[in-house]
């Protein structure tokens, strides 16, 4: 039994508001905690399958060009080595998220440095790895690779549906009481997920099991069998645990397709587990960007044009570019607009989704131009931002669904105690260490994707869920219990959740933040259905139907479940679609963030003392786990404020600082403790269970109330990231 | 090949392995204790924190054959679901982790780290090298910065452990 | 990794015997196993010498501590005399690597820690240090972490290292078991070499030696002070770091000993500076003098210039704190 919606209108019924188990919307412990804090989840690696061999990929140690010869006689046969895998179908880059198809194959082209060209298959991890060390390859270079977004002879292009030209943004820049012309650059960051990938592939005649890392079987399956030129049918996908993704495991990498090959060729199962430098030269980095921004106003603060014109990068003939814009379209009024974006096509390593594509740095760099204008203006950032939320879509004329914007900033403003902060930049001292304080607006665009689960209610009353939705880290294991528990009237004990095997119904995937709504949404339409079977058993109508504590019933009188079950399980597949509510109406989460800052008089360096953030992102299925996304996204920010930063060596393109000693991450020592409040909300338009997501939502405009706040304690501006000590240095205080 | 005598959680184990295979891959690919995770291999995120003849250390810098007769404690020695450890009980009901991969390390690593503050070493965010009465949040943050998340689960990790160590936030 | 023959010493002749060519000791291992994970470093033979006993500091008959060359980092930190009594050398130690790298870390390996220069590590990249002859890509390239002082036209490489710092500035010897079985000291500050024209030799250790202990001449009066710069709060190597050991006579200065980390292919130490300093009473003009000698022949390299002004503010400020002179 399937029961299908498609959310074509609003479901304003907030179902779930009446259902008396008590479960979504409460801090419940994951039901996966104790299995993780003990060690015994099983991760990519951690499968025990018997005589499984190590495969280690090889590096290309050139830009661009082609293999010409891998000098795989050395090494066959000796020192445990099984194999050299250098097949047609290894994949050069990775598969951009959704791609469902297989990425470029054909390993023997080399598009940027440290692209994997080989496989070494042996016995033994530390066989393979010293025979991928030491494996001879031969090349044919291009010399004509272009490595620096901005160098005179990159190509660029505009792709053509993301230039919007409104009104005329240079006359009211003319025109305006107040301005802000500024470039501002952001460099490339890595998801740096705990988890290196990690696939082990193992044969059973034409049918592959492939046990890795991936956050959207629902595509990685499709993608993998069109690489491996198979059929869907034939492979059985497993993530059930997974060490965080951030955008990186979106789509299969290298290892899934080379462990595959590998295992096909030495008829044994094989393991293929990146290393950390593998991890940021092979998997996808968020691009660089340089962002031009113009901010006009009139002499209240109303805006009257905005500019964001951006330029990133990715390899030639990548369709996805950092889409940097995205919030700029929606958050804020002013009818003169011109936004841009301009793709610079270079042998960097593959350009693709890394946490909150776009407004990651496309909000963080559009905050603080908003504090620059404020600062002109002379109106309180808060103010100003309140001011300027617009009525209607400001390009679209299309209304907004449920909005919390304005009450996040009075409710962040008001706990941080904002209107007792020092307003004069660089006057604030304490000792070594000048203090200041800064804000800034989020926003991040909301998505539902499609997602079929199954819910089982046994007839000995226990409920299963079942999708190959995966739990990255997320909260799905515990939210979907949720869900369930309190649709069917079940202690969350009685509900088991199973996710990442791609042989269940297929979820949406763990990506755009979209993974609760939906997901979440399918099981609530499975319920939904599991509970009008049973009030048909009762005789009653599903919604005057009460199940609480394993028991049902229609009005005083209630039963235990299993009786009514009478020894049969109930079953039912929920299946939710995306559908006009998207179209009609622009739909986000919002909020803002509060930061106060410490930066050294004397070192430049900064400290974050203490960060607030406040968000609405419609109802919140769990209070724990969604408040935990937020300090995630918020520390990714400080990381992208002070620390973050991939540099490349322009001369040949190869990544400088691809480990994690020197691709800085902040360090716990780096993190306060930080403060998060969640706004009541339900939003209709966005879900049967009026949920939006917030995985992403906590690292939008983050860092920009870092970095306002450094221009608070010191009067300088940084416009170029990660604002690191020696960009402060020359205009600190005299030693 | 390098033969080993292992004492892992309390049971011993005889290890045959090439003198290459470091402690951390001893535990995961020989003695399928894979609880102990590896998240760089360089000493540069944590994740493999064991506990070494009452040490923390990362079991990722150090080769199996240089530990002959050590006594070896991991994440599975601490406890188990139904059992689980102080700490490990705290990190669930603080939520000190979310995708829970560099969790095992920040619990040995947390386990130990008490012990540590407890016998009176300094960190470097100490005021007075004579030690620290109670652990602020400040010493707990730096003593625990050896352990990378990327989650970023830092305010509830330290809040886990200070539950545990009886300290002050 | 390359495969290797690994072997126990069970004593200090055995060890050195066993020091042959292409062979490494291996103590703590922390930075030998991370490089030779990586092939940059690939010795025949691992002559593992933990059980050489050398893990006990004692006090030395001239008043100061004997550290062996297996002490952890962590246990020379928290000895309760080196706190008390060398608290310069407590603090760099601290601000070093994380809690479980300063467990196995020893006092002998830590002053043999390599390079962190990214060119070095990466086996893809030519590097004069790591293969002769090969280049220095570093010096047009990336070079945040590098040398502003004494770097030579084939390496810009820095000594990335605290504990040595502050042994550097408390007049520190290392004690060095020859392959003769002979014994010598050799002062920390000329422990390092600079690169010259063999980038390739970190240090004077010659095959077959062993260090064995770091010897603490007696304590001296007046203020210990550890300043580390780096990148993030915690777990970072050192931008510019300073270990400064300064005593007041009256209103003068007294004695200063000032070594700089980060800054250099060894610990720093800039005796014309030190010299300009004693006799003097404190002031910011004396401070920004003592700066301007250190840094007269500071060359940056692109992107570490700002390590020269940062180096002047760093100095200033410590010698402020040390001096107790008013801003």
């Amino acid at each position: 039994m399937t029961a299908h919606h498609k959310m074509d209108k609003a479901d304003s019924r907030n179902r779930l508001d009446d259902m008396v188990q008590g479960l979504v919307g409460t801090p419940m412990d994951r039901p996966d905690g104790p299995l993780k804090v003990s060690g015994q989840a099983t991760y990519a690696h951690e499968w025990d399958v018997p005589d499984m061999l190590y495969g280690v990929l090889v590096r290309a140690t050139i830009s661009k060009g082609r293999v010409t010869d891998v000098a795989s006689d050395a090494l066959l046969g000796q020192n445990g080595v099984r194999a050299v895998v250098t097949d047609d179908r290894l994949l050069r880059r990775p598969a951009q998220g959704g791609a469902n198809v297989a990425p470029p194959q054909g390993a023997r082209q080399v598009d940027y440095f440290g692209q994997p060209i080989a496989l070494v298959v042996a016995e033994t991890f530390e066989q393979a790895r010293h025979g991928a060390n030491i494996l001879q390859v031969s090349y044919e270079a291009e010399g004509n690779a272009a490595f620096d977004p901005e160098a005179d002879l990159t190509e660029r292009e505009q792709p053509e549906d993301d230039q919007l030209d409104q009104g005329d943004l240079d006359q009211v820049m003319q025109d305006a009481a107040f301005s802000v012309d500024q470039l501002y650059r952001t460099p490339g960051h890595n998801s740096a997920a705990m988890e290196p990938h990690c696939a082990i592939a193992s044969w059973d005649g034409d049918k592959l099991t492939l046990r890795g890392s991936y956050q959207m079987l629902n595509y990685n399956i499709n993608e993998l069998a069109d690489a491996l030129h198979i059929v869907p049918d034939n492979i059985h996908m497993l993530s059930p645990y997974v060490g965080g993704g951030f955008g990186s495991k979106l789509g299969i990498s290298p290892e899934a397709v080379s462990a595959a090959l590998a295992a096909k060729e030495t008829g044994q199962p094989v393991c293929v587990a990146l290393s950390r430098p593998q991890v940021f030269e092979t998997t996808m980095r968020r691009s660089e960007t340089r962002q031009h921004v113009r901010l006009a106003c009139d002499a209240d603060g109303v805006l009257t044009g905005i500019g964001h014109e951006c330029l990133v990068s990715n390899l030639p003939g990548e369709g996805f570019y950092e889409p940097v814009t995205q919030a700029t379209h929606f958050l804020y009024g002013g009818k003169n607009r011109k936004l841009g974006i301009e793709v610079a096509r270079i042998q960097r390593t593959c350009g693709g989704s890394v946490r909150a594509p776009g407004e990651a740095v496309g909000m963080q760099v559009m905050e603080n131009a908003l504090d620059e204008l404020a600062e002109a203006a002379g109106i309180d950032p808060v103010e100003l931002r309140k001011r300027n939320v617009p009525d209607r879509h400001p390009e679209q004329d299309i209304p907004y669904s449920s909005r919390r914007f304005t009450e996040a900033l009075d409710e962040g403003a008001k706990r941080f105690a904002w209107d007792k902060r020092n307003r004069t930049p660089g006057s604030l001292r304490q000792g070594e260490w000048l203090i200041g304080h800064g804000m800034a607006g989020a926003a991040r665009v909301n998505i539902l994707s499609e997602a079929k689960a199954r819910v089982t209610l046994h007839s000995d009353g226990s409920a299963l869920v079942e999708t190959d939705m995966t739990d990255i880290g997320t909260g799905t294991y515990a939210i979907l219990t949720q869900i369930a528990g309190d649709m069917l009237g079940l202690p969350a004990g009685w509900v088991e959740t199973r996710l990442g095997d791609s042989d269940l119904p297929k979820g949406p995937g763990s990506g755009g933040s979209w993974g609760a709504s939906s997901a979440g949404s399918a099981v609530f339409l499975a319920c939904e259905e599991i509970r009008r079977m049973i009030a048909q058993k009762l005789g009653t109508d599903e919604a005057g139907l009460k199940l609480a504590e394993g028991h049902a019933g229609a009005g005083a009188a209630t039963r235990p479940i299993t009786d009514i079950l009478d020894g049969r399980d109930l079953s039912a597949v929920g299946h939710i679609e995306p559908g006009q509510t998207l179209e009609e109406m622009q739909q986000a989460t919002y909020g803002s963030y509060f930061a106060e800052v410490a930066v050294n008089a004397v070192t430049g360096e900064t400290r974050v003392r203490r960060m607030l953030g406040v968000f609405g992102a419609g109802r919140i299925l769990n209070e724990k786990t969604a408040t935990s996304q937020c300090y995630g996204g918020m520390i990714w920010g400080i990381g992208s404020a002070l620390t973050e930063e991939l540099v490349f060596d322009n001369r040949d393109g190869h990544l400088v600082n691809h480990d994690l000693a020197e691709y800085h991450v902040p360090v716990n020592l780096d993190v306060p403790q930080i403060e998060v409040v969640l706004l009541e909300e339900r939003d209709e338009w966005a879900s049967p269970i009026q949920a939006k997501g917030i995985g992403e939502l906590g690292i939008c405009g983050a860092a920009a109330a870092v970095t306002n706040a450094i221009y608070n304690a010191t009067g300088i501006r940084v416009r170029d990231y990660p604002a690191t000590l020696d960009k402060l240095l020359a205009n600190l205080p005299d030693s | 090949m390098e033969t080993t005598q292992l004492t892992v959680n309390g049971k011993s184990h005889e290890l045959e392995a090439d003198s290459r295979v470091t402690l951390l891959d001893a535990l995961r690919n020989h003695l399928g204790l894979t609880g102990t995770k590896k998240g760089c291999d360089h000493g540069q995120c944590g994740a493999c924190t064991v506990i070494v003849k009452g040490r923390r250390i990362n079991s990722c810098l150090t080769l199996a054959c240089m530990h002959d007769g050590d006594e070896i404690i991991t994440i599975e020695g601490l406890g188990e679901p139904g059992k689980l450890s102080d700490l490990q009980a705290a990190f669930v009901a603080h939520d000190g982790f979310q995708c829970g991969y560099c969790t095992p390390g920040q619990i040995c690593s947390a386990t130990a780290m008490i012990e540590e503050a407890k016998a009176g070493w300094p960190s470097f965010v100490s005021e007075d090298l004579s030690g620290p009465d109670q652990l602020s949040d400040e010493e707990i943050s730096e003593r625990m910065s050896g352990n990378l998340c990327r989650c970023a689960a830092y305010p509830n990790i330290v809040s886990a452990i200070r539950q545990v160590a009886g300290g002050r936030s | 990794m390359k495969p290797f023959v690994y072997a126990r010493a069970s004593d200090r002749a055995d060890a050195t015997a066993q020091a042959a060519a292409d062979a490494s000791f291996i103590a703590g291992g922390t930075n030998l196993l991370d490089l030779m994970k990586l092939e940059v470093m690939a010795p025949d033979r691992l002559v593992d010498i933990n059980r050489l006993g050398l893990d006990e500091i004692s006090e030395t008959e001239a008043g100061g501590l004997r550290i062996g060359a297996l002490v952890t980092n962590s246990d020379c930190a928290a000895h309760v005399r080196v706190r008390q009594l060398y608290p310069v050398l407590s603090r760099a130690i601290l601000a070093g690597a994380s809690g479980q790298l300063r467990n196995k870390a020893t006092t002998g390996g830590n002053l043999c820690q390599r390079t962190r220069c990214y060119y070095f590590y990466d086996t893809a990249m030519p590097c004069n240090k790591r293969e002769p002859g090969s280049g220095c890509q570093a010096m047009q390239g990336f070079n945040r972490i590098h040398a502003i002082l004494g770097a030579s036209d084939a390496c810009i490489a820095t000594y990335p290292g605290d504990m040595a710092v502050a042994m550097t500035a408390l007049d520190a010897e290392v004690e060095i078991e020859g392959a003769d079985g002979e014994s010598r000291l050799v002062p920390v500050r000329d422990f390092h070499r600079l690169p010259g024209d063999h980038p390739e030799q970190d240090n004077i250790l010659e095959a077959g030696d062993l260090i064995t202990a770091v010897i603490l001449p007696p304590p001296v009066e007046g203020r210990q002070i550890y300043r580390k710069v780096r990148d993030r709060a915690s777990y970072a190597f050192a931008l510019c770091s300073l270990a400064a050991v300064v005593k007041m006579d009256g209103e003068k200065i007294g004695s200063v000993a000032l070594a700089f980390g980060g800054l250099a292919h060894k610990p720093w130490r800039d005796e014309a500076v030190e010299a300009l300093l004693v006799g003097e009473k404190p002031s910011t003009e004396l401070f920004v003098r003592a700066a301007d000698q250190l840094l007269a022949a500071a060359k940056g390299q692109g992107s570490n210039d700002f390590k020269i002004p940062l180096t002047r503010r760093v100095l200033i400020s410590v010698l402020r704190e040390a001096t107790g002179a008013a801003a």
